[in-house]
């Protein structure tokens, strides 16, 4: 990829962190820098697309240590979750086998696995030793009639969120428009019942969390054409363009496909999330507005009153024993304001949250639910954490997978957030599951056992999390 | 406190209780170059010894005095005089347990009048140790005849205190054990290696780790055990520093050897768990004089860890358990140590500990009983033997084998239960099977209106293939 299509990439208008004068994705700091790179971002947005190859391009630390690690869930296919490279070795680099093992990769893939596409994905070596893999894919494509897909994001172009733009911007370039949609089933019309078409953009079926909002939507009469990328099948992608309006999920990082999507075939766009009531009862809401419908609107409205009765009610119980519990919240970008009110719905009292990943916007909304002196933590490195939940008597951190273990080893109770957990929050329903989560780990009785020294022992200072 | 729920149905259906014969067979099979002989029909034998043979796939000395119809009605002395003469002749063991079966007891033999007959009979065989244990199968279930068989050797081989010339403490560093039923040969393993850690020696009885752990000895074949605790040993218990006891079942025999010996006895009704192997750990410091070894420290240290792993699964988890009394009482400590629910728990026979549970209720029942109470009280994981297997497919849940009998299993018999170790390998097992079963998977939902072609005969022609098709590829 051309240096100058990665500072376009970086340049992306529709995010709010590019309207100050710092602009752009920042730079990153050798020695202090967390975080994947743009191949494990392009890999991460694309890989759930559920019956497609996904060839990894590289030497073997790139696909052999990331594959199969996600948590979205796949209604039908399970070809995302074979992990494929090619694995190159010495001699690949050193005769410039690259492309021709490439080829032939591709091949195998196909005639092994019958994919509906096959995405390649670069990576630093081969980007550094100059396959093309633009050609290879073509050739590939014309030879056995099957679309080959290049996904070129070497490690080296940028961060995970640069990642996550260029596998945008390659299905907008490669598979968005080359099909339209089929017509609705039959048997799913129902009569005075427009049925609307909808995108989902940065929406990954984490644990099949989404599977909770979906009914939802079926019952509106809003038709998913795609959600890019969890459980989606290529025939979905393709047809993207001919939605009425897009969602941008709890994620900034594939704006540049919603704006795109506006821009090239004029579908406007919304950022939302399904995390909490009152969130998803406004991602509902926006739907309608944005598809201008006063019937959708109507139906809405009751179902979301159904739905708000019907999970307050179902949470009464779970709410009590929530009530008062003070939550440190450590996660990124728009999550730090969705589940602080997800947190709220169920009674908690949010006493800080992250703020490292958040926009401006962002963090007014913060103000909006926690408060004008809402504790906003920049930084989130784990004696920072830790000293905040002492601070702050939280009862408990809730913080993406790689803090969990921070956490644990400081005896502190701990709800995992991020991508790689295993339950999913999502919608109304998923309010039950996250307040199960909670009350399994804050109620559970271990934290005692553990924060006690051996009975034999003589008294000594036990790191306790709270105090 | 655990309510107790009687039997409340006149058929039992599939059968969670095994015979108190059994257990004292268990018990005798722990002493070294030993004969357990069930005083019944051969077939009381015969199954015994297939069940035995199953669990723990080794061969199993068992002999029967083979009961028929004349002896049955007319009194079957002979029958016992003639089984211990030959197996005292051909098998050469140094010891015989002669345990009654309910046909036996119906008829209502009186075993030791006849063993003394034998005695007088048969004075060549005086250096043969003879043990008898009443067991009907009418009464109890597997853990109490094997307490009983405890008793009974303790009764037989352990002098009174007035006459014995023994001294509590004179061996400093012995340490008894008396060892209940739900011990493996694995837990009994690490529990020497514990004791051993603290400089002290076990005496453990019955020692079944060294009789039915699964070894190669360098003999072909022997009709006796090949390992166990020698007879002799039971001479030097009131010598010992300490003895401890492991199981709520072994309280009778307990109370007898504290009685006969006036050695201090350490009671613990099991060892699963961090509370119960800390309280072991207190219990040999304090005997040892010397502070817990650090390898102890260390596996502790593993174990809270693992806690802390395991508790987003564990924790406010439904499991149903149908065990002898005290392994369910054993699961149930583990499982609240832990914040999980024990919602059906079934047991086979009365006993005295049930009250003590803690869990809500204690059903004394069958497999049936379990399977029906786990699916009313939405069960999600199945604690049991072997035999229940098809309870828990039925249910649709995953099952962690445990106790009698464990066939279908290689190796199940010697797995290691008790302490930090064994804990933490149950609290990781039981996590994945939670995991693995999916229980956490979202009910997959397929929309009305969907494009997706996976089901459509167009996606299978246009050749999505087995793997690809397959949703339900797991973690």
């Amino acid at each position: 990829m051309k240096a100058n299509e990665i500072a376009a990439l970086l340049d992306e208008p529709a995010c709010a962190h590019n309207q100050k004068a710092k602009s752009g994705c920042a730079k990153l700091k050798p020695g202090a820098t967390a975080g994947g790179c743009a191949f494990d971002g392009a890999q991460i947005a694309l890989l759930p697309i559920a019956d497609v190859a996904h060839i990894v391009h590289g030497s073997i630390a790139c696909a052999g240590s990331s594959w199969d690690n996600r948590g979205s869930q796949s209604s039908g296919p399970a070809l995302y979750r074979i992990g494929m490279t090619t694995d190159l070795t010495t001699q690949d680099v050193i005769m410039g086998r690259g492309e021709r093992r490439l080829f032939y990769a591709i091949k195998q893939a196909i005639d092994s696995y019958r994919p509906a596409a096959v995405f390649v994905y670069n990576t630093c070596v081969p980007a550094l030793t100059g396959d093309d893999l633009e050609a290879v894919c073509k050739a590939a494509a014309d030879r056995w009639r099957v679309p080959v897909v290049p996904v070129d994001a070497a490690g080296f172009y940028g961060t995970k969120n640069l990642g996550n733009r260029i596998a945008g911007e390659t299905m907008l370039k490669y598979v968005v428009g080359t099909r339209e949609p089929d017509p609705p089933p039959i048997d799913s019309l129902r009569p005075h019942l427009n049925v609307h078409d909808i995108n989902l953009i940065g929406e990954y079926n984490i644990a099949g969390e989404f599977w909770h909002v979906l009914p939802l939507l079926d019952e509106l009469g809003l038709r998913v054409l795609c959600t890019l990328s969890g459980d989606a099948r290529y025939r979905e992608v393709q047809t993207m363009h001919r939605a009425g309006v897009s969602m941008v999920v709890c994620s900034k990082a594939m704006l540049n496909v919603a704006r795109k999507l506006q821009e090239c075939y004029g579908i406007p766009w919304f950022e939302g999330s399904f995390y909490g009531i009152a969130d998803t009862s406004e991602a509902l809401r926006s739907f309608a507005t944005y598809l201008s419908d006063p019937d959708l609107s109507r139906r809405t409205d009751a179902l979301i009153v159904r739905e708000e009765a019907r999970i307050k009610a179902a949470l009464a119980s779970w709410r009590k024993r929530l009530q008062g519990k003070r939550a440190l919240l450590y996660t990124g970008g728009v999550k730090s304001w969705s589940v602080v009110s997800a947190l709220q719905d169920l009674g908690m009292e949010v006493v800080a949250t992250g703020t490292k990943k958040s926009t401006e916007e962002d963090k007014a909304r913060i103000r909006e639910l926690m408060g004008e002196d809402a504790r906003m933590l920049d930084e989130g490195n784990p004696r920072l954490l830790l000293e905040t939940v002492r601070v702050y008597r939280a009862d408990i951190l809730i913080a993406g997978g790689r803090n969990m273990y921070t956490a644990l080893k400081a005896r502190v109770p701990f709800l995992d957030i991020n991508q790689e957990r295993e339950f999913g929050y999502a919608g109304y329903q998923g309010m039950l599951k996250l307040a199960r989560q909670l009350i399994r780990t804050l109620e559970s009785p271990v934290w005692q056992t553990v924060r006690q020294p051996a009975p034999w022992a003589k008294p000594r200072e036990v790191v306790d999390g709270r105090n | 406190m655990a309510e107790i729920s009687r039997r409340s149905k006149p058929l039992s259906v599939n059968p969670l209780k095994t015979s108190q014969s059994m257990g004292a067979t268990l018990a005798v099979l722990g002493l070294n170059r030993a004969m357990p002989m069930l005083h019944g029909s051969q077939g009381c034998t015969a199954f015994a010894k297939v069940y035995f043979v199953r669990h723990f796939r080794e061969p199993i000395p068992l002999q029967t005095t083979a009961m028929d119809q004349v002896s049955s009605i007319m009194g079957a002395d002979d029958n016992i005089i003639e089984g211990l003469r030959t197996v005292c002749d051909k098998a050469k063991p140094a010891v015989v347990g002669l345990l009654t079966t309910g046909i036996s007891e119906v008829q209502g033999a009186d075993v030791s009048r006849v063993v003394k007959a034998f005695r007088e009979r048969f004075p060549e065989f005086r250096g043969i140790k003879i043990v008898t244990v009443t067991t009907p199968d009418f009464e109890g279930c597997l853990e109490t005849g094997y307490a009983e068989a405890v008793r009974a050797m303790i009764a037989a081989w352990v002098p009174p205190l007035s006459n014995a010339k023994t001294r509590p403490g004179r061996r400093p560093r012995q340490v008894n054990v008396l060892a209940g039923a739900s011990l493996t040969p694995g837990d009994l393993e690490v529990l020497k290696e514990i004791i051993g850690g603290f400089g002290l020696y076990p005496v453990v009885l019955p020692d079944i780790s060294d009789s039915l752990d699964g070894h190669l000895s360098a003999g072909e074949f022997s009709p006796v055990t090949t390992g166990g605790t020698p007879v002799s040993a039971f001479s030097t218990l009131g010598d010992a520093a300490a003895t401890l006891v492991v199981g709520a079942s072994l309280q009778a025999a307990a109370d007898l050897l504290s009685e006969r010996t006036g050695v201090p006895d350490y009671r613990f009704e099991h060892l699963f768990g961090l509370e119960a192997t800390d309280a072991l750990v207190t219990t040999l410091a304090g005997i040892s004089g010397s502070p817990p070894p650090s390898r102890l420290e260390r596996q502790r240290a593993q174990l809270q860890d693992a806690m802390l792993d395991t508790h987003f699964m564990l924790g406010q988890a439904r499991f149903a358990i149908a065990a002898e009394a005290d392994l369910l009482n054993a699961f149930s400590h583990l499982l609240r140590e832990m914040g999980a629910e024990v919602v059906a728990a079934v047991v086979s026979s009365r006993v005295p500990i049930l009250e003590q549970i803690p869990v809500d209720r204690v059903n004394i029942g069958d497999l049936e009983d379990l399977e029906k109470l786990a699916r009313q009280r939405n069960a999600e994981v199945v604690i049991g033997s072997s035999h229940a297997v098809e309870s828990a497919r039925r249910l649709g849940l995953p099952l962690l084998r445990a106790g009698f009998p464990l066939y279908d299993r290689l190796g199940a018999y010697q797995r290691t239960w008790i302490g930090y170790q064994g804990t933490r390998q149950i609290l990781f097992e039981l996590a994945n099977l939670l995991l693995t079963h999916g229980q956490h998977e979202d009910n997959i939902y397929h929309s009305w209106y969907s494009q997706k072609l996976d089901n459509r005969q167009e996606a299978v022609d246009h050749g999505l293939t087995e793997a690809s098709l397959d949703s339900r590829w797991q973690h």
